[in-house]
């Protein structure tokens, strides 16, 4: 086993580390006596291939993934016609998309409506760019790798902002203007959450970041169980998922602002949808899980193999959501984001601090204070989010106070309302209170109820 | 002075691109398409820090002027009526253009003129952390008068907008 | 085989003369344009300017502290997203009095 391993390490088809494929090329190129900036070049097209390629897998394969699944959960079969399991029907869904007319609004603002899908994609994209996929596996090993995902992912809002507008549709519109409402307001506790694991593995570099949790053998999940909650919903409502899809809320907003969208630009907004889901799994997954460390099984197995599957832990986690969850009001959702979400944070962001503080001034070893600090950090949020239950919700009742709906609304007045409000009245059957003059009757029956 | 190859060529590209979408937010006539190429110009800009080795500040001014001054520009062109939508200039134009035109002139006289003392250094490799020391320890006064100034702002334009909620109210 | 590229270093004065272009055309736009908004985007693209000026400096010049100018870059930053905010509250509060954004309609005192 050791002799085949080293047989075959440091070769090109020595899958467990797939850079070994780039730096053999490299090294081809560097024997040929290409200039240094060529390696730069072949390494970055390399790499930005290897990852478009698993955006585009992906993109088809949860389609399906998405659909068997909250199907399962719903006591539906979910696509089972085409191909076994179904699992053609996502070629069938985009064969479908290219066919389709591309239409147009006559008064729509052509290049801002052309632009928005493509906007709405790339930043998905080039968010994953600095996600290590194994140990020496990150396109792009940024130093400020955390604020550059930050960053791209508010780029999104801008796009559907404008994907909305450029439309000239008012669902559109409504559908925009909830988008930035939300992203606003969900931007912070994600920042604030993410802030905290910053704090705790000291580096904004996402490689260091799995490194340190390598170091200390324990994902960041358990030393950071609210962060992980924050994050989470945080983010689902920034994906525009279901329990915060009011962006696109079919029954309220028609489909929101891709509503005049139709065709292969539709088809690139389900796309970017699915990628910014599979991108934010990614991170969660990085930061929060380990990245391709899990105990000693990255020994064994490749490290991008584990990745795949904690992204697609975590991406089963967002499908159960959109399984279970109904859709949020809006201002419901915007209220959680400021009453209980942002001060949430910033009270781990103290905790962290504190307990930063305590390990760099004791010295103490890292066996000693992690297992302590996972447990009073999983206390306090438990703590944190029952004392807030308790503290800010309203009182639950099952049947409101009084009867609303009925008093408030103005019926207008039908003759047969009219007669059957005066018969008990007047005691005769063609009295004054007849169909003519019954204004006042259908209030009265309105208010019936009330009374 | 910057060395790289790759670098050097990111520098041109990103400079004719940025300097091309600034002049489009000059002259294109459609108020939204010239935020558009505005965002351009600030993406353009942050590629331009990062070819500084400002990697912290190039994330900053994404996640602040592409992220948030660009989605508020936005939506106060849309609160503004179509008519005005047009990016027209005033009378004042052709004196702007040659107070512009001699600005641009003076400046480029002085770099040239100037002699440069250059540290002949290369790239910073990590900003953030000591970007973050330099915060706590020679410049607590200015941040905290900044987060302050922030509060300023926020109440400022909170009151500004709500102001015709409390008339009608 | 491939060639090394003969043109291999920006010097400083070329990052100088993009930040003061960038800064001619932001004040070609606070001066000339008739909507506000557009005028703050003027403002926004000379700020802009500024901080390419100052990060060229704090990578190229002599200093102690070389990193000085990142953080007066991180200022300026700051600043400008006050500035952004209350400027278009501003737009936003004229425009409901007087029901337009040109500057140039936006002449009387009181109204």
């Amino acid at each position: 086993m050791s002799l085949l391993l080293s047989i075959i390490s440091h070769h090109w088809y020595d899958v467990r580390d797939l850079s070994n494929i780039t730096s053999e090329i490299r090294s081809l190129l560097g024997d040929a006596g290409a200039p240094g900036w060529t390696l730069y070049v072949v390494t970055a097209l390399l790499g930005t291939l290897g990852i478009i390629a698993f955006i585009g897998g992906v993109a088809i394969i949860n389609i399906w993934i998405e659909r068997r699944v909250v199907g399962r959960m719903q006591s539906r079969l979910g696509p089972n016609r085409l191909g076994p399991f179904g699992l053609l029907q996502p070629v069938a869904d985009a064969i479908k998309l290219m066919q389709k007319e591309v239409l147009q609004p006559r008064v729509a603002d052509g290049l801002v409506f052309s632009l928005a899908p493509i906007a709405f994609t790339v930043p998905g994209i080039i968010v994953l760019a600095v996600v290590p996929w194994g140990p020496n596996m990150a396109l792009a090993d940024l130093n400020v790798g955390v604020l550059y995902i930050l960053a791209m992912s508010s780029l999104g809002a801008l796009a559907v902002f404008i994907g909305g507008y450029g439309s000239n549709n008012k669902y559109a519109l409504f559908g925009s203007m909830r988008v930035i409402a939300m992203l606003v307001t969900y931007e912070i506790p994600s920042v604030l959450s993410l802030l905290g694991l910053v704090l705790f593995s000291g580096t904004m570099n996402l490689s260091d970041m799995v490194l340190f949790q390598q170091k200390y053998w324990i994902p960041l999940l358990l030393v950071q169980p609210l962060p992980f909650i924050i994050y989470f919903i945080a983010s689902s409502a920034e994906l525009n998922r279901t329990p915060a899809d009011l962006a696109e809320a079919e029954s309220e907003i028609a489909g929101g602002y891709h509503v005049e969208y139709s065709g292969m630009k539709f088809g690139l907004f389900y796309a970017a949808e699915l990628i910014n889901a599979v991108a934010i799994s990614a991170i969660i997954a990085t930061v929060f899980l380990g990245g391709w460390w899990f105990y000693r099984l990255d020994e064994i197995v490749p490290g991008w193999i584990i990745f795949i599957g904690k992204i697609y832990a975590v991406y089963f986690l967002f499908v159960w959501t959109r399984g279970t969850l109904p859709r949020f009001r809006i201002d419901q959702l915007l209220a959680f984001a400021w009453k209980w979400m942002t001060p949430m944070a910033f009270l781990n962001i103290v905790l962290v601090a504190a307990e930063i503080l305590i390990w760099d001034e004791t010295g103490a070893s890292a066996g000693i204070v992690l297992p302590i600090y996972a447990v009073v950090n999983t206390a306090f949020a438990a703590l944190l989010i029952f004392g807030w239950v308790k503290l800010m919700s309203p009182k639950f009742s099952r049947f409101p106070d009084r009867l609303r709906m009925y008093s408030r609304i103005d019926v207008p007045s039908l003759p047969a309302n009219a007669m059957m409000s005066a018969v008990p009245e007047t005691g005769e059957p063609d009295g004054s209170g007849g169909h003519l003059g019954g204004a006042e009757s259908p209030r009265v029956l309105a208010e019936g109820p009330t009374a | 002075m910057i060395n790289d190859t790759g670098i050097v060529i990111a520098f041109y590209i990103i400079g004719a691109t940025t300097v091309g979408s600034a002049l489009m937010v000059a002259t294109v006539r459609n108020l939204i398409h010239a935020v558009l190429f505005l965002v351009l110009t600030f993406v353009g800009v942050a590629g331009i820090y990062i070819v500084l080795s400002a990697d912290f500040v190039a994330m900053a001014q994404i996640l602040i002027y592409a992220g948030a001054i660009s989605v508020l520009l936005v939506f106060a062109v849309m609160l503004t009526p179509s008519a005005d939508r047009k990016n027209s200039e005033t009378s004042f134009q052709l004196p702007a253009l040659a107070l512009t035109v001699f600005v641009l002139a003076v400046s480029v006289f002085v770099i040239y003129d100037t002699n440069w003392q250059l540290a002949g250094r290369g790239q910073f490799l990590s900003t953030a952390a000591s970007l973050g020391r330099a915060f706590l320890h020679p410049y607590v006064v200015p941040f905290e008068v900044a987060s302050v100034l922030l509060v300023v702002a926020m109440v400022g334009a909170i009151v500004l907008t709500q102001e015709e909620a409390s008339d009608a109210a | 085989m491939l060639p090394d590229l003969v043109l291999a270093t920006v010097p400083l004065e070329h990052v100088l003369i993009l930040g003061a272009i960038l800064f001619a055309i932001g004040l070609y736009l606070a001066l000339a344009k008739r909507n506000a908004i557009a005028v703050l985007m003027g403002v926004e693209l000379m700020l802009n300017a500024t901080n390419v000026t100052l990060l060229a400096f704090s990578r190229f010049i002599v200093s102690p502290r070389p990193l000085d100018g990142q953080v007066f870059a991180i200022f300026v930053i700051t600043v400008a997203a006050a500035e952004a905010a209350v400027a278009l509250a501003l737009a936003v509060a004229v425009y409901r009095h007087r029901e337009t954004v040109n500057i140039d309609e936006i002449d009387l005192l009181r109204w």
